[in-house]
């Protein structure tokens, strides 16, 4: 009996580092990744919080200090703010308030969007591994042709025609970016449908259905997680585009594209309102690619 | 090889059918339309506008004139540029929005390229480091941005160089001068160097490590004569199936450009259309933007079966 309850342990010390361990280790000693992580969150944090960080409001017009300096900027300027971190934008509203709030539509964008897009491609990129043959061919032969279109074009359509319809902009991008997503899904799935559990599974007389999304899908996580944290950064890139053209967020509403658009604006006079939304929407996308960069090197070790 | 580029070709015509569908019932879709104004016109007027424009006739009809008529190479009347036809327009901007994206793609490449196998030479050294983190800067930073920035640097600040100062022009095509070129294609080209270098990168640092060219280092040959000769051939391969994507994204790319800098490309045509709603101009920028796209990928993917001998293309 007792000689049993050692082996036991024994065996209990021996096993216990998953896949998903490793990586997690992996990712852990990556500096410039977890550097990111906490940036990002430490962004959101700041957008999340942004009424309880400002005494003024986004919305909150001053005539008074127009397009003002903050108090400590270096150089010489026409006016100051004193108590505006960021100084103010071309009509007097407190700058700092308004980057943090921009970061909260970027950043929703960029969820909601790349959420859309993830459903999307996920689920037809599996449909299309799975079911594989002709439907296969077919079905990637419809992501190729729309691989090959301007997609933007029809964004930009979207946008003028539904007069910047704030929720539609989001599906909109989303509808766009599936595309890769569904590539990679379906690759990885045509690789898993060949092992065995599958096989056991169909064998157990489950469902086609309920084998790409109980079996075939959580077994595609790590590769969609690294793209997911290459999406994002794609996606706040083209809101940002968008609301420069004056397609995106409308007033007084703003995004970090609406923000820059600005401050493009009055560079010459007003360098601070370029400034602060610009670094902060760089600093943001640098963080989510390093991220996405570490992601993938922790899922797949034989990169390195 | 010419057999594979007829199909290819014909291949493209569904494609096309379906952008030209998608983009038509789009715009019809959508409330408002291209005569709509301030002031109402009398309805007599209204109805005459709208039955020489054949815009009174039902959805299904409309949109069976305009493809007769396109299949006749035939894009239509501008509906809010007055006396020119959407082929005009095009006519005028497709030349200056092809030369500005050409140079850019030109100078990514040549540039990206070079930039990427030095990276990949030098791997985990400073220099690498450097290459990297600046390419990952010009990812990062929005063509929106770097156009002003570097037009307050060049264009109003002025720079010093040799001795005398010079400033280049901000704003203008002067007919495609030099000179006003340098500012745009240099904005556009950005992001591009850095995607291409970073990609030139990857590869080259796996091609480098392949056996063959272990092989022809143990033979003696030069650094130089294997990089040329022996890994560029290999590395360059991903490059060439990225060429769609980074047309795509340059011409994405012209829309901001041709804006800020004020040039007469057809990414100006487009968005002006968009919010004019003149339905055909903008149907014509897309059809004309989608068939560039599928040209470069066709020719992408010949070139791709050209230096990969494991494709056959057939």
């Amino acid at each position: 009996m007792i000689a049993t309850g050692q082996t036991l342990k024994a065996v209990e010390e021996v096993q216990g580092r998953s896949l998903w361990v490793d990586a997690r280790r992996r990712l852990l000693r990556n500096r410039a990744a977890m550097a990111g992580i906490v940036i990002l969150a430490l962004i959101a944090a700041l957008a999340l919080l942004a009424p309880l960080l400002s005494p003024f409001a986004y919305n909150e017009v001053n005539y008074d200090i127009i397009a003002c300096a903050p108090n400590w900027w270096p150089v010489e300027a026409a006016c100051r703010a004193p108590g505006h971190l960021f100084g103010t934008d071309s009509v007097g509203r407190d700058l700092f308030v308004r980057v943090l709030f921009g970061a909260r539509v970027s950043l929703a964008v960029g969820l909601v969007a790349t959420a859309v897009s993830l459903l999307i491609g996920v689920l037809y990129g599996a449909t299309a591994g799975y079911l594989g043959g002709r439907v296969d061919a077919l079905m990637m032969r419809v992501v190729d042709i729309l691989y090959s279109l301007p997609f933007v074009f029809f964004v930009i359509i979207l946008m003028v025609l539904f007069d910047r319809n704030f929720i539609l902009l989001f599906v909109a991008i989303g509808a766009v970016e599936w595309l890769t997503m569904a590539r990679i899904v379906r690759g990885q799935t045509l690789s898993i449908k060949q092992k065995e559990f599958i096989e056991a599974a169909r064998a157990g007389g489950v469902s086609p259905f309920a084998i790409i999304t109980r079996h075939v899908i959580p077994n595609v996580v790590g590769p969609v997680m690294v793209y997911v944290t290459l999406t994002v950064p794609g996606v706040i890139l083209t809101e940002s585009f968008l609301s420069f053209l004056g397609l995106g967020i409308q007033e007084p509403l703003t995004s970090w594209g609406v923000l820059i658009s600005d401050g493009a604006d009055q560079m010459e006079t007003a360098p601070w309102m370029l400034l602060f939304p610009a670094v902060f929407m760089a600093v943001t996308l640098f963080c989510f690619n390093y991220v996405g960069d570490g992601l993938r090197d922790a899922l797949d070790p034989k990169d390195r | 090889m010419m057999v594979y580029a007829l199909r290819r070709i014909l291949g493209a015509i569904p494609t096309l059918f379906v952008i030209v569908t998608l983009a038509f019932f789009m715009m019809r879709a959508a409330p408002g339309g291209p005569f709509d104004s301030e002031r109402r016109l009398p309805p007599e007027v209204e109805r005459n506008v709208k039955a020489a424009y054949d815009l009174d006739k039902p959805l299904v009809q409309q949109y069976g004139i305009y493809l007769g008529k396109l299949a006749h190479g035939d894009l239509g009347p501008s509906y809010k540029n007055k006396d020119f036809t959407v082929t005009q327009l095009i006519a005028t901007g497709l030349p200056v929005s092809m030369r500005l994206g050409l140079c850019a793609m030109t100078l990514a490449l040549l540039l990206g390229t070079f930039l990427g196998v030095m990276a990949a030479l030098r791997q985990n050294r400073w220099q690498d480091y450097s290459v990297m983190g600046v390419a990952m800067l010009g990812i990062t930073i929005p063509t929106f941005v770097t156009a002003p920035l570097l037009t307050l640097v060049f264009g109003i600040y002025g720079v010093t160089l040799f001795g005398h100062e010079f400033s280049l022009p901000v704003g203008g095509w002067n007919g495609g001068a030099l000179a006003n070129m340098v500012l745009p294609v240099t904005v556009l080209a950005l992001p591009q160097i850095a995607v291409v270098s970073r990609l030139m990168r990857g590869s080259m640092v796996e091609v480098l490590r392949a056996n063959y060219i272990r092989t022809a280092r143990a033979k003696g040959l030069p650094v130089t004569r294997i990089v040329v000769r022996h890994a560029l051939r290999a590395a360059v391969l991903p490059l060439v199936s990225y060429l769609g994507p980074a047309l795509a994204a340059i011409l994405t790319g012209s829309l901001i450009v041709e804006q800020i800098f004020g040039l007469p490309g057809i990414g100006r045509y487009f968005i002006q259309g968009a919010l004019n709603r003149d339905y055909t101009l903008v149907m014509g920028v897309v059809i004309c933007y989608a068939a560039l796209v599928i040209l470069l990928n066709l020719l992408a993917d010949i070139v791709y079966g050209i230096l990969d001998p494991k494709v056959r293309l057939a």
